[in-house]
């Protein structure tokens, strides 16, 4: 007897542990040094939002490198679109995935993902080389033109010198004021829609030298203004900049200049001391705009998030109704037993709620109904200890033998068919890895939890609840076993 | 001895279950002839998009028939669905006028489709719960769902390889379960056979009410089928346990005798368990988000066919065996029986 009142600290500990982190306000957990936030993940389709998954078309030559330097040129923009939370992330060879929550504007948001990106050559006469480092953010007319036509009516447009580009520190979101030419925009001289080709080559008498070779689009836009600016430009800088970051500022030389002037230049080398790698991915910039490789859009869902609220509201009542319901029938059919069955059922879904927190498990709605689901067999254990220990009061054994006979009988039971489902969420979690089958992972990750829980909260916590209330009230229930049910 | 005596009417319960399954083989074969497949398939597993959108105008089906025609979409599906009230969603304006669900092929030109679909001149603005300046482009209370074809065949690569690791498991897991008893096999493959009985009665209701309501079969629905044969072969292997228990406790009683007396020991745990598992689904089905219902639906008429089965087509059979009245197996029972006839 003496073992259950260890258990009983134990168990009202994790219960008080468990209720404090589920409580809404909670937002971090800081206990003897071990710190943890805690918070509610909304799957899209609750809070709402998009999700987007991205190819490589099949065909295209590309490395590693350079989809991942995709991958964070797309999160740049979806960062700079104000999106908080957005998630990017490269999945498998070809893959990225992109979860947008919450957002408002979907159309932009998909515009900015779609997009080649904007990539422009830069009037850079005014700055001396090596003056400024490269990524810096970098105001330009053609961004301010940009921002002008994205105004609705009746807004003006900033100041000049209230334009920053979005951190790309993503544990500092701090935003970075762009670098203006004395006040005013930097001069867009052409974009990269003026360019028809660029590739890495080796240059130099060793073939040691990465350099990016390009070619111009003859009927391109603004090719013409290009090719003055290059005229009239040499041995001074040109900037290259991608989404307002400035990538490279190569100096025109004097070849360049001059073929420029005579309207035989079809092309350039741009050079700097460039890697191999570094080489490709301008290339590829050049070539596809922003993303260094092509990249389709092959499956996408938009929740509303109107609609991820009613679903929200509609899960809790229909939750709450469930765990009353279950409750109600385990007090009706077994009596005082039915009492640390519906403690045991809210201890169950005080601990499962705070790990959904702590781990945090994204809570999309098949992930709550796994969840509502696993309450419905929670209560498995208890009604197989329950009934076994009914068996065996007929019998005649007394309330403490009855109460561990049943727990030791029923364990094997509950042990194999605990053990069987969590094996089969164990598969649909791996069938869910596949973009469109992710709504299956939710249910069954919150499923096998409620499980393993369930293994707690269904034997050891309802064993010393029972115990307690033999202890407290068990005179009664051994004149007056109809308490029990029997 | 007892109320009822279970094993004997074991003619009527394969009866009641060849009366839900014939039909829903029926189904699966008009199915199969129709759209190729047992059951119908979402854009899950085919490709496709599908989208639900609210309308400030009460149009009706022939209006968004006429719109999608329009704009050159061919092959669609046009279902009409309940409004969303507006005291369920945080709004100022009025409730929707109507909801559609639509399905079809097309996946890269939705932007388009929803701009030319809002033209005064076809279906009117979407109906949002939110201001125009919250809101410029009306989509807050839209929902739409594309998957390519490459993606719907990747999907349907790993459902199939989910059923088959589904399987191997549950086989596995039987054969271990029943590793120390006499007539090993037979236990083993009346559990099998309950677990297809799950199956059967899940795809065919799935397929009957394909034809009827258009429901169709996404990754949840396959989740909801391979969770049901877990809890199926689990519900059977419990009561078979209580017989393998119960046969050396009443050595020289009869074997139906036995069976039933494991049976009604463990009626209670059975349907107290499932009657639980009911009341949660019951709850998700009459007050939860409607996505999520056809799963709950189908988990549902799943978890009620395994309790069924388990009880009145596994048990039975394992009486039926035992006594030869089953075709192919147990001829020595068979002749048994008949010599006792012959002896009458």
């Amino acid at each position: 007897m003496r073992g259950y009142r260890l258990w009983l600290a134990i168990i009202l500990l994790v219960a008080a542990l468990s209720v404090w982190i589920s409580l809404p306000g909670t937002e971090s957990v800081d206990v003897l040094g071990f710190s943890l936030t805690t918070k509610v993940v909304q799957g899209l389709d609750l809070q709402g939002g998009s999700r987007v998954l991205l190819r490589v078309p099949p065909g295209t030559n590309f490395n590693s490198d350079t989809l991942d330097q995709a991958v964070k040129n797309v999160e740049r923009r979806v960062n700079g679109l104000g999106v908080t939370e957005a998630v990017v992330q490269r999945q498998g060879e070809d893959r990225v995935i992109v979860e947008l929550p919450g957002v408002k504007e979907q159309k932009i948001a998909f515009d900015a993902i779609k997009s080649t990106g904007m990539l422009e050559f830069v009037d850079f006469s005014a700055i001396t080389s090596g003056s400024v480092p490269e990524g810096s953010c970098i105001l330009t007319t053609d961004q301010v033109e940009l921002a002008r036509g994205r105004l609705l009516e009746g807004e003006t447009l900033k100041p000049y010198d209230q334009f920053t580009c979005p951190s790309e520190d993503l544990n500092n979101p701090v935003e970075e004021p762009a670098l203006l030419n004395n006040g005013e925009p930097f001069k867009t001289i052409m974009t990269g829609a003026g360019l028809s080709d660029a590739a890495a080559i080796t240059q130099g008498s060793i073939g040691t030298q990465w350099v990016v070779n390009f070619a111009i689009n003859d009927s391109g836009e603004r090719v013409d203004d290009f090719i003055d600016y290059v005229a009239a430009s040499a041995n001074r800088p040109m900037a290259i900049v991608l989404d307002g970051r400035l990538l490279s500022y190569p100096t025109i030389q004097a070849d360049l200049a001059s073929s420029a002037g005579a309207g035989t230049m079809d092309g350039g080398i741009i050079s700097g001391s460039f890697t191999r790698n570094d080489a490709q991915i301008l290339a590829a910039q050049l070539k596809y705009g922003a993303l260094p490789v092509p990249l389709e859009i092959i499956a996408f869902d938009t929740i509303g998030p109107s609609l991820g609220k009613l679903s929200v509201d509609r899960s809790i009542r229909a939750g709450i109704i469930g765990v009353l319901t279950v409750i109600a029938f385990m007090l009706i059919y077994y009596r005082a037993a039915g009492i640390a069955a519906a403690l045991a059922l809210l201890l169950f879904a005080a601990i499962n709620f705070a790990l959904f927190k702590s781990i945090p498990v994204t809570l999309s709605l098949p992930a709550i109904t796994g969840f509502l689901i696993s309450i419905g067999t929670a209560v498995d254990g208890n009604i197989l200890i329950f009934e076994r220990m009914k068996e065996e009061l007929r019998a005649g054994r007394s309330m403490e033998r009855a109460i561990e006979a049943g727990f030791s009988r029923a364990w094997t039971s509950i042990r194999d068919s605990n053990t069987s489902t969590i094996i089969i969420c164990v598969i649909l979690y791996f069938f869910g890895n596949v973009f469109g089958a992710s709504a299956v992972q939710g249910f069954a990750i919150t499923l096998a939890l409620g499980l393993i829980i369930n293994l707690f909260t269904a034997v050891i916590a309802t064993r010393t609840f029972l115990h307690t209330l033999v202890l407290v009230v068990g005179e009664r229930l051994r004149t007056n076993p109809r308490l029990l049910g029997v | 001895m007892f109320l009822f005596n279970f094993a004997q009417r074991r003619k009527l319960y394969y009866l009641l279950s060849a009366s839900v399954i014939v039909p829903g083989i029926i189904a699966m074969i008009i199915s199969v002839i129709q759209y190729s497949t047992p059951v119908r398939l979402s854009i899950d597993f085919t490709g496709g998009t599908l989208m639900e959108v609210s309308l400030v105008n009460d149009v009706n089906e022939q209006a968004v028939r006429d719109t999608l025609d329009e704009f050159g979409l061919n092959d669609y599906i046009v279902q009409e669905l309940d409004p969303i009230k507006s005291d369920e969603v945080d709004s100022e304006f009025a409730q929707a006028g109507s909801r559609w669900q639509l399905r079809f092929e097309e996946i890269d030109r939705l932007e388009e489709l929803k701009s030319f679909m809002q033209e005064p001149a076809q279906l009117g603005a979407f109906w949002s719960p939110k201001t125009e300046e919250e809101d410029p482009f009306r989509e807050a209370a839209l929902t739409t769902s594309s998957v390519s074809a490459t993606v719907g065949k990747e999907v349907t690569r790993s459902a199939v390889i989910a059923t088959f690791a589904v399987a191997v498991i549950i086989l596995f897991f039987i054969v271990w379960a029943f590793r120390q008893v006499p007539h090993a096999i037979r236990y083993g493959s009346c559990a099998i056979i309950a677990m297809f009985h799950d199956i059967l009665v899940t795809m065919g209701v799935m397929s009957i009410l394909g034809l009827v309501f258009g429901w169709e079969a996404d990754a949840l629905f396959l989740t909801a089928v391979l969770t049901v044969v877990g809890y199926s072969v689990q519900d059977t292997i419990v009561v078979f346990d209580r017989i393998r228990e119960n046969i050396p406790k009443y050595r020289g009683d009869d074997f139906d005798i036995i069976v039933n007396r494991s049976v009604l020991e463990t009626v209670h745990r059975s349907l107290a368990t499932q009657l639980n598992a009911v009341f949660v689904m019951f709850a998700i089905l009459l007050f939860g988000g409607e996505t999520i219902q056809q799963f709950i639906g189908i988990l549902l008429i799943g978890l009620l066919s395994g309790t069924y089965s388990s009880l009145f087509n596994a048990v039975p059979l394992l009486v039926s065996w035992e006594k030869g009245e089953l075709p192919f197996v147990n001829r020595e029972a068979r002749r048994k029986r008949r010599e006792l006839q012959q002896l009458a």
